[in-house]
């Protein structure tokens, strides 16, 4: 057991948290859509095509170099199309309910099987592209043993749901999906709680599992920063992370025998009518939740939260892996003479704005990037808002140009987009850092096979 | 509003690309965006971002640098009037300065903004904020009376030879207002150096009363002097060097609308408070070792008034704090500002051929900052290296 303290981050003090009561029970969405691109690493191939039938728990795609890699089916229906893009790579997965909820049934292993046994279940039921590896921040090669699995039961970002109101009675579920994680690992089961949690009391006393107790702001919760407390990555380590709600269903999937794809999520931002928690599907339409639910025509419907979420479409989905929509208003408009007024409603990190005033006002923010793309000037706002011992700045820069051995130095391993989210949004000169990190992790990792 | 927006709109197409203006595209843009904060949206990663951005940032910093700049034209001309032995009123004084100042205002930002606007133009990039600071600085740093042909001559060469050819704002080494100083300085040191310089009308010397002399404190201290005295040869107690009615370059005199300057660019954190605190020790520091060391009276000097005299402060609070030369690091800022601190006192007391320290100081430590951030940098990535050295043994 550990306590984490950190002092260096910012919460971003958004209007829209959502109250603690599940409001509502999306039963039957009309359509599914899956991305594989919110999955990092995958090159997803398809399992079948349009026309077919599938049941809840069949594999939808698989991944191109990984076959053991199966992205599963969250309903029973059939797979009326395959979106693609540019260069025929598939954007979407769409599905259409059939209403039976058929799902296909499956053996969980024995408690003490062996690490081989795990991973095939993992694997056939699907839950193979839930975990996670670092470093890089791509799916787990099947078959691997990690040095230790971490899993933060503590979001931090802005808005984030509140695990503790979510699986506070589930401790049992959860505890099934814990155990069979840890035949995937030579080390421990590191979860972080926040300071006083009930849900943690139900892992005390595990000899596999090991307890944190995380205080801080953002990003104090994130997984990227309790590894950095507790283990930095070194170079040729190997750390799986995983979701709470994907640990849930996992455990719920033991449970059950067949796969389980419910999700309680947040309906979070300044635009969302009633926010609060909805219980859907993984992948579902949003239809039924946001209608009559969104405050104004001119809004960004997010998958996840305002840092790293993904935009919607059109048609908006809930993403496989997260469990939080924020709808914010979009900031498509001139502002005149922005930069000289006083700026009483505009949040920033840095006193240069009146709202420095009020330190506990909420903020409605739109998505305007608020300023022209620079060079670099500012230096020292990126280490405010980052509690891990790295250079941000150094590494963003390295990675700029190219430099192999400067990022590896620098302490590439150490991060995923997620961690540095915050220095992107604070960045004077608009630096698209979350972007530039996620190509110099691909540069690393093709460099190392 | 809308109005003014229909007509940017109604307007925009001809700079556009195959437009009939389209040669001016980058001046539209900067001034576009001077009138309204663009309507781009994030398209990838964070949705949402913080309001500051670099013309925010430009902009308080000219405002810091207001309190020293309406300070600077009133003294320019009271230290004239003076000089002359003339009684002038209020808004006669002000009316002087404005007349020798915003000339070189405008050939600052004349050719500042000219070569600024070209070079986005020709690197298809948009304007960048960073030569709005450098041109309110330069005539800052100046003597009233210098030529015009000669701060254009430094502005463009600080602008283009100092920042652009390294690729603007954001990639110089040096600090480009500095740089223009150190030019004139180099080139022409007839109108930078000496007792005449500083008070404007004295070079010319019509009118001027018999016996004043136009010495700063600073000159004083190194002509041998510990007790300073004006043109007349009243003494200067310690509150007239902070108040600031004396000779010296335009912006450079009043501690107090330093100061207020410096209160702003710490409060809004745009400048970094560990390279101001650690030059002022560093400087405290190198007076103090001076102090007791002393072999002549310029060493004598008691170190706070080292503080108040030439330019310490100004450069301490503007020109040290300049977050592109300075350096990077936490750590490093430290070590950075104590370094200038340090340099400063020893230029301008042991070295015989520079009246001033401050501006040579942070020059010098601008071409250091690099190393010391790396070598700050490089104990992050050996913390690394060991750390991996342990888990393996």
């Amino acid at each position: 057991m550990s306590q984490i303290k950190t002092r260096r981050g910012l919460n971003i003090r958004l209007q829209g948290a959502a109250i603690c009561e599940i409001i509502m029970q999306d039963k039957s969405p009309e359509i599914f859509a899956i991305h594989p691109s919110d999955f990092q690493g995958l090159i997803s191939k398809p399992a079948i095509q349009p026309g077919d039938k599938i049941q809840r728990g069949e594999a939808v795609c698989f991944d191109k170099n990984n076959p053991e890699i199966r992205l599963v089916s969250p309903v029973s229906g059939i797979l009326t199309d395959i979106v693609r893009g540019e260069k025929r790579k598939i954007l979407q997965y769409l599905i259409t309910p059939d209403g039976t909820n058929a799902a296909v049934k499956l053996q969980a292993p024995e408690e003490n099987c062996s690490s081989e046994d795990a991973w095939e279940f993992l694997s056939v039921s699907g839950f193979a592209p839930y975990i996670m590896q670092r470093p890089y921040g791509v799916i787990a090669i099947p078959g691997t043993i990690s040095d230790d699995i971490f899993i933060s039961f503590f979001d931090t970002a802005p808005l984030a749901p509140d695990y503790e109101f979510i699986f506070g009675e589930s401790g049992a579920t959860i505890l099934k999906g814990f155990k069979l994680l840890s035949k995937i690992t030579r080390g421990k089961i590191h979860a972080a709680f926040k300071q006083g949690s009930r849900l943690a009391e139900e892992f005390k006393s595990l000899s596999f599992i090991e307890l944190h107790y995380v205080s801080g702001p953002h990003p104090a919760g994130n997984t990227g920063t309790v590894i950095n407390k507790v283990r930095p990555i070194n170079k040729g380590d190997l750390i799986f992370t995983i979701q709470p709600s994907d640990v849930y269903a996992l455990g719920k999937t033991i449970e059950t025998g067949e796969y389980y794809s419910q999700r309680i999520i947040a309906l979070t931002g300044s635009e969302a009518q009633r926010p609060a928690y909805y219980s859907t599907i993984q992948g579902a339409s949003l239809k039924n939740i946001l209608s009559n639910n969104v405050a104004s025509e001119n809004v960004r419907v997010i998958s996840g939260n305002v840092l790293t979420g993904s935009i919607c479409g059109e048609t908006p989905f809930l993403s496989m892996t997260h469990s939080q929509v924020t709808v914010i208003p979009e900031g498509k408009k001139f502002e005149m003479l922005g930069w000289i007024m006083p700026g009483f409603s505009k949040f920033s990190n840095s006193r240069t704005y009146f709202s420095w005033l009020f330190t506990k006002k909420q903020y409605r923010i739109d998505t305007n990037l608020k300023g022209g793309v620079r060079n670099y000037v500012m230096t020292g706002e990126y280490e405010k808002v980052c509690p891990l011992d790295i250079y941000p700045q150094h590494l963003i820069k390295s990675i700029i140009v190219k430099d192999i051995d400067k990022m590896e130095q620098l302490g590439i391993y150490e991060v995923i987009e997620e961690d540095l989210a915050l220095c992107e949004f604070v960045c004077t000169s608009k630096t698209e850092v979350q972007a530039i990190l996620r190509e110099g992790l691909d540069m690393m990792r093709k460099e190392m096979n | 509003m809308k109005s003014v927006r229909r007509l940017v709109d109604k307007v925009k197409p001809n700079f556009e690309k195959g437009g009939k203006l389209y040669f001016a595209h980058s001046f539209f843009d900067a001034f576009e965006t001077f009138l309204f904060v663009p309507d781009k949206v994030t398209r990838q990663g964070a949705h949402i971002r913080d309001a500051i951005d670099m013309k925010r940032t430009m902009i308080l910093v000219v405002m810091a640098l207001f309190p020293a700049f309406l300070f600077g034209i009133w003294n320019t001309g009271y230290q004239h009037f003076i000089s002359m032995g003339v009684a002038a009123g209020f808004w006669q004084i002000v009316g002087y300065g404005l007349l020798k100042v915003i000339p070189l205002y405008l050939v600052t930002y004349g050719v500042g903004i000219g070569i600024e606007v070209i070079i986005a133009q020709i690197n298809k990039h948009e304007v960048n904020e960073g030569v709005f600071v450098t041109a309110f600085l330069i005539p800052l740093l100046l003597p009233a009376d210098i030529p015009l042909w000669m701060v254009a001559l430094a502005t463009g060469f600080a602008v283009l030879i100092g920042k652009e050819v390294f690729g603007g704002t954001g990639m110089n080494i040096l600090n480009p207002a500095l740089l223009a100083r150190a030019f004139l300085f180099f080139a022409y040191p007839a109108w930078m150096s000496g007792d005449k310089v500083w008070v404007s009308g004295l070079i010319k010397g019509d009118g001027v009363v018999d016996g004043f002399t136009g010495a700063t404190p600073l000159a004083q201290a190194a002509a041998g002097n510990t007790s300073f005295v004006d043109g007349f040869g009243n003494h200067l107690s310690t509150l007239d060097l902070i108040v600031g009615a004396i000779p010296g370059s335009i912006g450079e005199t009043s501690k107090i609308a330093i100061m207020l300057g410096a209160i702003i660019l710490l409060f809004t954190g745009i400048a970094s408070w560990r390279v101001m605190i650690s030059m002022l020790f560093g400087g405290m520091a190198a007076g103090i070792i001076m102090n007791l060391t002393a072999v002549n009276p310029f060493m004598a000097i008691p170190f706070y008034d080292h503080l108040l005299i030439g330019s310490f402060m100004f450069g301490m609070v503007f020109m040290a704090t300049d977050p592109v030369t300075a350096a990077q690091t936490n750590t490093g800022k430290y070590i950075y500002g104590f370094l200038i601190g340090i340099m400063v006192i020893i230029i301008r007391v042991l070295n015989p051929a520079y009246p001033e320290g401050t501006m040579l100081a942070i020059l010098l430590m601008n071409v250091f900052a690099p190393l010391i951030d790396h070598y700050v940098v490089q104990s992050n990535i050996n913390r690394r290296l060991k750390r991996v050295k342990k888990v393996k043994a």
